[in-house]
Order: C-alpha cells, then structure tokens, then sequence
C-alpha cells in the first residue's frame, strides 16, 4: 500500500503530470480545493461539500443516478450508431441484426432500452424529490427551470428514438404523436411538416428523428446538464432543510472559492 | 453678429454629430444584425421545407368498377381510402382517422368503421357517430379514366352524398 502511494506521489511531482495538473502536489486543504477548483470539469462542482449532505437520505442520489442512466445512454447509443443504417430499407434489418447477428447487439440494444426508461423515471423522481423538499425555492429557482428544460429533453429523446426502430409500433406512436402537434393553433401543420419533412412518416422524417436524437438533443442535454450541475454550486451547494443544522465552521471556506 | 458666436456653435454641432455618428453606427450595426437575424430565420425555415418530396401520389387507380361488388366497402392499406360501391352508386372517402392519424377498419359486423388507437367511430358515409375525431372522413372526388378504370384523388376533396353511377 506504502509503496504504490509513494509511486503515485512520484508521479504526480512528475514534470508531465506537473504540466497537465497545475494544482500541485500535496495534501493541505488548499491543494485539494485547487485540485476541484483548477479542473475544467471538477470546477462545476463545489470544492467543500458537508459530509452530511453525501447521506443517501438527502437526495438518494437521483440526480447522480439520472446523469449515471445518460452517460450508459450515450456509450451505448455511440456503439448502436456503427452498426444501424437511417434509411428506410435498412433500418428495421439493422435493428434486427443487433439483436441476432452483432456480437453483444442484443446486450446494448436492451441496456440503451431499459437505461432510457430508468432515465425517464428517474427524472421523474429526482423532481418530485426537489419538489417536496422545497428546493426548487430561491435562490434555486432558474436551477429548477433547466430541470424542466432537461425533462422535456429527455422525453424527446425518448420520443425521436421510438421512431428509428422503423416497426410497426414506431411508425404508429410516431404518427400519432407528430398529428399532436399539427393541434397548435395556426402553425401546427407547418410544424408537422417540417418536424417529418413531408407529409407522412418517410425517409425525410426517420433521418431528421435520427439527426435528433444522436445530435442535437444529446448536444443540447449536455449544455444544460453543465448548466445545472454548475448552478448547484452557485446556489450555495445541496439544499438544506431549515430543521436541520447549520454548516459547521467550513462555510466561510466555501464562499471563498465559490 | 458676435466673432465667438460662430465657434460655439461649430464645436456644439461636431460635438453632437460626434455623437450623432456613434447613436447612428451602434444603430446601423444593430439593424444590420437584426436584417441578419431575420434572413437566418427565412433561410432556416426554407432550408428546412423540403422543395421535393419522395411521397405517393394522391392520385390512386383503383381498378376496374366490376371488381366491387354491390354493397362492398374495400380498404386500400397502402393509400389510406375506403372505396364503397353502395346502391346510390361508387364513393371513395378517407381511411385515416381525422383524430390523430391512425388507419381505420371496416367493421362489416356492426356496419361501421371503427378507429383502433382512441375508439372514434364512423358510420360507412364517413359521419362520425362517436370518439375524439373532431371532423367526419373526408370524401374524394372520384371519376372514371378513359379505360374504364375508378380513379380517386385524395388531394380533392368534395361535399358529402355525391355518388358516382357507372
């Protein structure tokens, strides 16, 4: 144990790893906050957070779970892209072929599946979670908007991937659910038209679904997951219910790296 | 005529044309953006209409008028009509339900069409007897080719109760 942590102390004196992590070496409580607060991903991150607050109890860790559940999404998703064709004689045969001729098709087809329904409901939780706990109030209040924005996101992910199985059930669901919108008042034809590019659920319609959904959603996810997960710290970190304690004697320390 | 009269208003009129061509510049740049804003928004919805499309054409040779026997209501799948020869004559009239776009079915034993998604119901004249279809199924104009074949455009639709004797 000694030995592999002193390796692991050489190396991070080492002149490469010097130049790629410019926090410093060493254990001091300010070398650990440099280490969140200097990284370009960590930095969305509060550098002290309550121990308390990391008890299952407090959040049961949905929202954690929910961005667990897109990250399977998209190295699954990335996987199924290199074997499914969108065209309309091709895609229902790719999706076949996942599941009887690729090796591990049928694993990832189904782990993207059921990932999507557990993101789905875990979304779901996560708000009713935020929601009768009361932490959706000031100052967190435009931290509680990009969630809806992320809700409605995430259920058109889920919409625009039923259609790319090119089934019976897809095409169906799709054209039902895109006669929906033809009911806005005065735009709805035009906006069904150009959701499908036509008339019907068509070739044009299965590759704007299949632009969306591996491009422009998961894109657009990604923006305001970054968003909501930096707006936590801003917010003053993880919600504390008035009932339970103030933060001890680290909270000066968060302003000021805040 | 006083010699300083003219400076004073010289230096206060370059002074607020200075102005005068900062306001018009900020001005001109932002109307230039907002020119280039709204051609973005016309170029991005013309982009994203299709001038083609790959899509069936509305006109449909149903055959010969032999091949419907009297009192016969006959689904096309594939281009979403019902062609009904009754005893006032031939009519064609729409098979997807005006709700939300489902393919209806003939039900011969309660003489009905009937939509299976959300249950709306017509009567075999495209009235709607009950569901959430806000409209009756459209009637299209209906005619015989030169070959003696039943032609049925779905792009035209007609008033109700117009038969076609043949």
């Amino acid at each position: 144990m000694a030995t592999s942590a002193s390796y692991f102390d050489q190396l991070r004196k080492s002149r490469v790893w010097r130049s790629i992590f410019r926090s410093g070496t060493g254990a001091s409580t300010l070398h650990r906050s440099l280490v969140i607060q200097q990284d370009v991903f960590l930095h969305l991150f509060p550098t002290k957070v309550r121990r308390r607050m990391l008890n299952i109890g407090v959040t049961w860790y949905l929202g954690t779970l929910t961005f667990g559940t897109f990250m399977i999404l998209v190295s699954t998703g990335i996987l199924l892209m290199l074997y499914y064709h969108p065209s309309v004689p091709q895609a229902y045969f790719d999706t076949k072929d996942l599941q009887f001729v690729v090796t591990s098709g049928l694993f990832l087809r189904n782990l993207h599946r059921w990932s999507a329904h557990a993101m789905v409901f875990l979304v779901f939780a996560h708000m009713f979670r935020v929601f009768y706990r009361g932490a959706y109030r000031p100052p967190r209040e435009f931290n509680w908007i990009i969630g809806v924005i992320l809700l409605l996101i995430t259920l058109l992910l889920s919409y625009t991937g039923y259609l790319l199985p090119w089934d019976q059930l897809a095409f169906w669901a799709i054209t039902v659910g895109s006669n929906i919108a033809s009911a806005v008042p005065l735009v709805g034809n035009k906006v069904h038209f150009l959701l499908l590019g036509g008339n019907l659920v068509n070739a044009n319609a299965l590759l704007r679904f299949y632009v969306l959904h591996c491009m422009i959603l998961p894109l657009a996810a990604i923006f305001f997951i970054a968003i909501h997960f930096w707006r936590i710290r801003k917010d003053g970190g993880l919600y504390t219910h008035p009932s339970q304690p103030p933060a001890s004697s680290n909270i000066s320390a968060t302003k000021a790296v805040r | 005529m006083r010699g300083t009269m003219p400076d004073e208003k010289q230096f206060h009129q370059s002074n607020s044309r200075n102005w005068d061509r900062r306001a018009f510049f900020v001005k001109l740049g932002l109307g230039s953006l907002s020119v280039a804003a709204a051609g973005t928004a016309v170029f991005g919805y013309q982009f994203l209409s299709p001038n083609v499309l790959f899509e069936p054409s509305p006109i449909i040779n149903a055959g010969k008028p032999e091949s419907y026997p009297l009192d016969s209501v006959t689904l096309d799948v594939n281009s979403g009509i019902y062609l009904i020869h009754s005893h006032e004559g031939f009519f064609s009239i729409g098979a997807v339900c005006t709700h939300l776009g489902c393919l209806t079915a003939w039900k011969p034993e309660l003489g009905i069409i009937a939509c299976p998604c959300h249950g709306s119901k017509f009567t075999r004249n495209g009235e709607k007897i009950e569901g959430p279809a806000p409209r009756p199924l459209p009637w299209y104009r209906v005619w015989l080719s030169e070959e003696g074949d039943l032609m049925v455009d779905r792009s035209t639709t007609i008033r109700s109760m117009q038969f076609l004797r043949v």
